[in-house]
């Protein structure tokens, strides 16, 4: 059985079909692209995945249950964490808060024990403290623990998110152009870490990204999606070298 | 007939608060920021036709004319020095306080200059109004006055708004900022506007609070200006009819409660109103929704 | 090793707050048994610090979660009014220092569910809306006190919006609120050093509860809602959870004022929204999100320009003065930018200088 199993889904926004009987199966342990040309529709898709928007029609399987109808608090503790296109990380706070904050479902002590810093607070703060710089040493962020996130350079910036993400100890994690904005140095490194990430955590990943050459080398699978439907799926070889995918996505004089 | 002249008592008031609405409406419309200072701008105005009125012995039309130049000035100053620097801020809550700031800051000026003691204006409306059906309703001139003036500047506004090219300016910069500014059109220069009609309202709304209201204090304007906000609000914010139907209703509920309920719950059940409102449509009567962008 | 050196940086810091409370403490407490302070002074101070505590729970408001909040006077005045009521009520029954922790609980308790109700409603706007909103809150909390007559006698409660008259009461009844004439008779049982230590244990829950794992949750939600609701935070819940104890400081506040004054009344002068503005300059001159910045702020603005009399006619236009300057300064990206710019600039020249 799929980890990931989405039918028709559909959104319209006032008339515009901005998603169509979008339909997507991910297998558990799969690094899979979402591709097609800018307003495709692949940010929508990651709405209605995570319950920002709600589609009109379709539904959405995760690991057999249903959670069309989920909130995005929901559907975070159902095992779906993502990444945003423009980064939205919590500026104010340091690097490893930033973690650790996304570590508050894993850890637990009451209000009580954090007002007056008593009971399990010391060994819970302890404890989150180990395992978050442990998720930032996966991104070799574990040096800049203690800057304040906002004052992180953008490739860093991009990294702490999905750093921030993984923390929450997702079954998938959805990642919106990872590699925007990054230097070709940058994304090879990026490429190395996210391939660790489903190799050594087993976390499956759907990513959408403009960078062909990351999508060429590390998905197995895509979907190919313009003006709001799917225009081709498969393997990423076969998708790559289907003419209708490259006209649609380079353009006809390419 | 003692509803019928207490309605009418509402309604005036109400013209009142619509006419500071529309200023308040046009400003978070368009500017998309709260001035919590225009109830302020509204004692500035009262302060300078007492001066330039009962002090200098000026005819009230004139010192009218002077305190409308003068708010705009004030109010084109303040946006400029002010709120211009802050509107791309990362906290939307910066122009706020500044905002709070302005009101603090004319407040004190007021009582600094004027002091604290309660100054008797005189109505810049001398005709005493009409007695209907046979004297039992009696209409004061202030009051005819009040309602007629605030149907003329709704008129003119929707007219403005729709008819000149400053107008469709306006419409273009309140829908998205950013398109009117590729579009050619000058956003600075349709805020500031913006801002110079809403405190030129706010000189007139002045003269008018205080013929009806004849005691002035550097607070005078506050209490109205919050009010006149709630009512943009019942309206339906960035709405100009609907800040002239929000001014209306409001008046009239809170002369109808201060009269039937409680002259001390007057203000609670007004307050009220607003809580009740953005609870059930916070849109407002004729405000429009808007979503975020993920 | 890295670990311990943050831990032990942030709780240091609040400890030089609490050192700092503790040490003006003492020196004011010098000059009180000294005779060194006037009488007009003397008096003061309570009131400074429980201006203090209202603005420590209001940048919990404004700074940690991230809400303009105009309506602190209002929860001041539930947590003045409930706790002055169960004084009044107990005094004699109950041996005096129980009493006063009693009344506390009562003053904090009501504050805070009153803060949690009015959350309910208010949460769900933000930005403008939300300061209007908190405002119109407390002006009609003010405003319904105000206008309140409560008795009790033999029968019972007696609730009157009208008159006195109207409780219809027996002679031999209690008045507890006489409507706009307040409530008279509350044991003075509050004084600068329970003051202050309210005010340390003000500082203790705030402070505490911003190093943990639900002052990030809160923190989050002010700098992204988005991605807070994206890595599962529980928005609402957390918000509720910041506003309701941001009430129930202000509660607390409120029961050291009504257990320091002979007549307490819900009158705009004490409970207005002019009030919560004064408490908002507080936190904004401090440092929004500074909680040792909003008690040295709320100190020493508040008796600055008692201390120089010839001050006093200007305060208030200086410090609006110096809150516009301050927030642009602070937040106008094109100020940022050029302060950038400048510093960067002087930190080269100290370099070239050094080299």
């Amino acid at each position: 059985m799929a980890l990931l199993d989405v039918k028709d889904l559909s959104i319209t926004f006032g008339g515009l079909h901005a998603v169509e009987e979008f339909s997507l199966s991910i297998e558990k342990g799969q690094l899979y692209g979402l591709i097609g040309p800018n307003g495709a529709g692949k940010t929508t898709v990651f709405n209605l995945l995570t319950g920002v928007y709600k589609p009109t029609q379709g539904s959405i399987i995760l690991d057999g249950r249903d959670i069309t109808a989920h909130s995005t608090e929901e559907i975070n503790k159902d095992g779906i964490a993502r990444t945003f296109q423009n980064i939205r990380l919590f500026h104010k706070l340091s690097v490893i808060d930033n973690v650790k904050t996304a570590l508050h479902r894993e850890f637990e002590y009451s209000t009580f024990e954090a007002m007056f810093h008593c009971g399990r607070y010391a060994s819970v703060e302890r404890e989150m403290e180990k395992k978050a710089i442990e998720i930032l040493k996966v991104f070799s962020l574990d040096t800049v623990s203690s800057i304040l996130s906002s004052n992180l350079p953008y490739g860093q910036q991009r990294k702490l998110e999905i750093a921030r993400a993984m923390a929450t100890g997702p079954k998938i994690l959805l990642l919106d152009e990872p590699a925007a904005g990054m230097n070709p140095n940058e994304t090879a490194e990026l490429m190395e870490t996210i391939s660790l990430i489903r190799d050594r955590f087993g976390i499956t990943i759907l990513l959408i990204e403009h960078d062909m050459k990351l999508v060429s080398g590390i998905c197995e699978h895509l979907t190919v999606l313009n003006f709001g439907k799917i225009l081709a799926e498969g393997d990423t070889k076969e998708v790559l070298s289907d003419p209708e995918v490259i006209r649609a996505y380079l353009g006809d004089d390419e | 007939m003692s509803f019928l002249t207490t309605f009418v008592n509402g309604l005036s008031l109400g013209s009142i608060y619509a006419i500071i609405a529309l200023g308040y409406t046009m400003v978070y419309g368009i500017a998309k920021m709260l001035n919590f200072a225009h109830g302020d701008f509204i004692m500035v105005g009262c302060y300078i036709i007492f001066l330039f009125s009962s002090n200098l012995g000026l005819p009230p039309f004139i010192s009218i004319l002077i305190a409308v130049v003068l708010c705009t000035v004030l109010g084109i100053t303040t946006e400029r020095v002010a709120y211009r620097p802050l509107r791309n801020a990362a906290s939307p809550l910066a122009v706020l306080i500044t905002a709070i700031g302005v009101s603090y800051f004319l407040e004190n000026l007021a009582l600094l200059i004027f002091g604290a003691d309660t100054k008797s204006f005189s109505s810049v409306i001398t005709w005493s109004g009409l007695s209907l059906f046979n004297g039992e309703l009696q209409i004061q001139g202030i009051t005819i006055v009040t309602i007629a003036v605030s149907l003329l500047i709704l008129l003119v506004l929707q007219l403005f708004v729709h008819k000149t090219k400053e107008g469709q300016a306006m419409l273009a910069v309140s829908q998205d900022r950013g398109a009117a500014m590729l579009m050619g059109i000058d956003v600075n220069k349709t805020i500031t506007l913006t801002f110079a009609i809403g405190s030129a309202l706010a000189a007139v709304a002045g003269a008018l609070l205080a013929s009806a209201y004849p005691s002035l204090t550097p607070y005078t304007g506050a209490m109205p200006g919050i009010k006149a906000f709630v009512a943009a609000v019942l309206g339906g914010i960035g709405s100009i009819p609907g800040a002239m139907i929000g001014g209306l209703v409001l008046g009239i509920i809170e002369i109808l409660s201060r009269t039937y309920i409680s002259s001390q719950l007057a203000d609670a059940i007004v307050f009220g109103i607003l809580v009740v409102v953005l609870l059930v449509k916070p849109t407002g009567i004729l405000g429009k929704k808007i979503q975020e962008k993920v | 090793m890295k670990k311990k050196i943050n831990i032990s940086k942030t709780s240091s810091q609040r400890l030089i707050t609490y050192g700092m409370v503790i040490a003006a403490w003492i020196i004011l407490e010098i000059f009180l048994h000294t005779g060194l302070m006037s009488s007009h002074l003397e008096g003061l101070l309570v009131p400074m610090a429980y201006y203090a505590i209202v603005a420590v729970g209001l940048n919990l408001c404004v700074g940690i979660l991230g809400e303009l909040s105009l309506g602190h006077a209002g929860f001041m005045c539930v947590g003045a009014f409930s706790s002055a009521l169960f004084s009044l009520l107990t005094v004699g029954k109950i041996p005096d220092g129980l009493r006063f922790i009693l009344a506390l609980f009562v003053g904090v308790l009501f504050s805070a569910l009153v803060g949690f109700l009015v959350g309910i409603p208010v949460l769900r706007l933000n930005g403008d809306y939300l300061a209007i909103v908190t405002l119109a809150f407390g002006e009609i909390i003010k405003n319904i006190i105000n206008a309140l007559y409560l008795g009790v006698d033999s029968k019972g409660v007696h609730v009157s919006f009208e008159s006195l008259m109207a409780l219809n009461m027996e002679p031999e009844g209690t008045v507890l609120i006489n409507g706009a004439m307040g409530v008279t008779g509350t044991p003075h049982d509050a004084n600068f050093t329970i003051a202050v230590i309210l005010l340390l244990f003000a500082l203790v829950i705030v402070q505490n509860f911003i190093d943990s794992k639900d002052g990030r949750a809160v923190m989050s939600i002010r700098d992204n809602r988005i991605a807070a609701e994206s890595i599962g935070i529980p928005v609402t819940s957390y918000k509720m959870l910041a506003f309701t104890i941001s009430a129930a400081v202000a509660g607390m506040a409120g029961v050291v004022f009504s257990h320091n004054i002979a007549t307490l009344q819900s009158t705009s002068q004490y409970f207005g929204y002019n009030v919560s503005i004064m408490i908002l300059v507080y936190v904004v001159l401090g440092g929004i999100g500074s909680i040792r910045g909003s008690v040295i702020a709320a100190s020493v603005l508040y008796l600055l320009p008692e201390l120089l009399r010839g001050l006093n006619k200007y305060r208030m236009l200086i410090y609006s003065v110096v809150l516009i300057a301050v927030m642009i300064v602070n937040w106008a990206p094109g100020v940022i930018e050029k302060r950038t710019e400048f510093f960067d600039r002087i930190r080269k020249g100290i370099k070239n200088g050094a080299a």
